[in-house]
């Protein structure tokens, strides 16, 4: 959900990166801090353990400046993919208006999206959301990998809803700013 | 029901700043913070200069969030208040209609006593202001509002925006 403040004319928006452990989601938010003018972000937040595995999220805001007069904001979230901290990934979801769902392409991962779009599914669930309703995007990331699944087999896997997919190297920047410029526009349109 | 959106106008957002100011200065507080439990920031009163915002909000939310869950397990709803205190800033947090994060920021020229009890004013006023808010944002009006401010126009503006941001 969207807070509009009428009276300081400011827009935020909340969009979460979900997906598997290790899939590539808070190496989105780093390369797109870095890519980011300094007057036109905050600090980056990451809530992590000592391995640098995401405990709870990781948060950055990002301006896209004035737009006829309101202030325009983006706030980006990742959540934790490992299996046993859903009940950070529930709380994180609470009041998203988009969602990059970051899958890893890797043959070895592939059980593992499954499960991560099936818990997708239901944590949405439970704050009355569908992911038919929310703009989501699919991002196959890790594309540059040797054993890797086709679009196509990931697609009819998780994607039985044909959500609109970028494909992705989020390591070496390749297809970040597709993805978030792609789900920033969806949220835009969904006003 | 989702969650909806929250849109705050120009009358509330004067109201609720007014009943913020009061309490800050009655309680010689540093600042107030008000917060969406997603973690969005709504408004600030009294010294922010150097606090970080948006981080703040955003930590707030979670660590809200994070505590009503303590609570839960402990077969409880919410836990209406926290309070974290440190060796000279300190937070008390409290909760506005389940949905708004209320968190005053005070040192040791805030009496915590004098402080509790002048925020269940706030609180009241808060209470009467938001469920206003949340009732405007179920008439049908509201939508129309949106849709006449964000116009296909703002979006257009705003995507180019982000093609500009992102090339």
């Amino acid at each position: 959900m969207s807070v509009i403040n009428y009276a300081s004319r400011e827009i935020t928006f909340k969009i979460v990166y979900y997906g598997t452990g290790l899939g590539g989601k808070t190496t989105n938010l780093k390369v797109i801090y870095n890519k980011i003018n300094p007057e036109q972000k905050g600090k980056m937040i990451s809530l992590a353990t000592e391995m640098d595995r995401t405990l709870f999220f990781d948060f950055l805001p990002m301006d896209i400046g004035s737009v006829k007069g309101f202030k325009t904001r983006f706030q980006l979230y990742t959540v934790p993919g490992q299996i046993y901290y859903n009940a950070s990934r529930k709380l994180i979801l609470k009041g998203v208006d988009g969602i990059v769902f970051v899958a890893d392409s890797q043959i070895e991962r592939f059980e593992d999206n499954i499960e991560s779009v099936d818990n997708l599914m239901e944590n949405l669930e439970e704050h009355n959301l569908n992911i038919e309703e929310i703009p989501t995007v699919m991002q196959y990331n890790k594309r540059d990998l040797p054993n890797i699944s086709p679009i196509t087999e990931l697609e009819d896997a998780i994607n039985p809803w044909g959500i609109p997919y970028t494909e992705a190297v989020a390591i070496q920047a390749i297809g970040v700013f597709e993805t978030l410029k792609s789900v920033s526009k969806m949220v835009l349109q969904s006003l | 029901m989702a969650y909806e959106n929250l849109s705050i106008f120009e009358q509330d957002f004067w109201e609720i700043n007014n009943s913020l100011n009061k309490l800050l200065s009655a309680t010689n507080a540093n600042a107030i913070l008000l917060i969406d439990k997603a973690g969005q920031m709504i408004t600030s009163v009294g010294n922010t200069d150097k606090i970080d915002l948006l981080s703040f909000a955003s930590l707030a939310a979670a660590d809200y969030a994070a505590t009503s869950q303590l609570a839960v397990l402990l077969g409880e709803e919410e836990f209406k208040e926290i309070f974290h205190q440190g060796k000279k800033e300190n937070i008390y947090i409290t909760i506005i209609l389940s949905r708004i994060i209320l968190v005053v920021i005070f040192n040791k020229s805030t009496n915590l006593g004098l402080m509790r009890v002048r925020l269940k004013n706030t609180v009241v006023e808060m209470n009467k202001i938001f469920g206003n808010i949340f009732n405007k944002l179920n008439s049908p009006k509201i939508n129309e509002q949106t849709k006449a401010t964000f116009t296909d126009d703002f979006k257009k503006a705003a995507e180019s925006e982000l093609d500009d941001l992102f090339g």
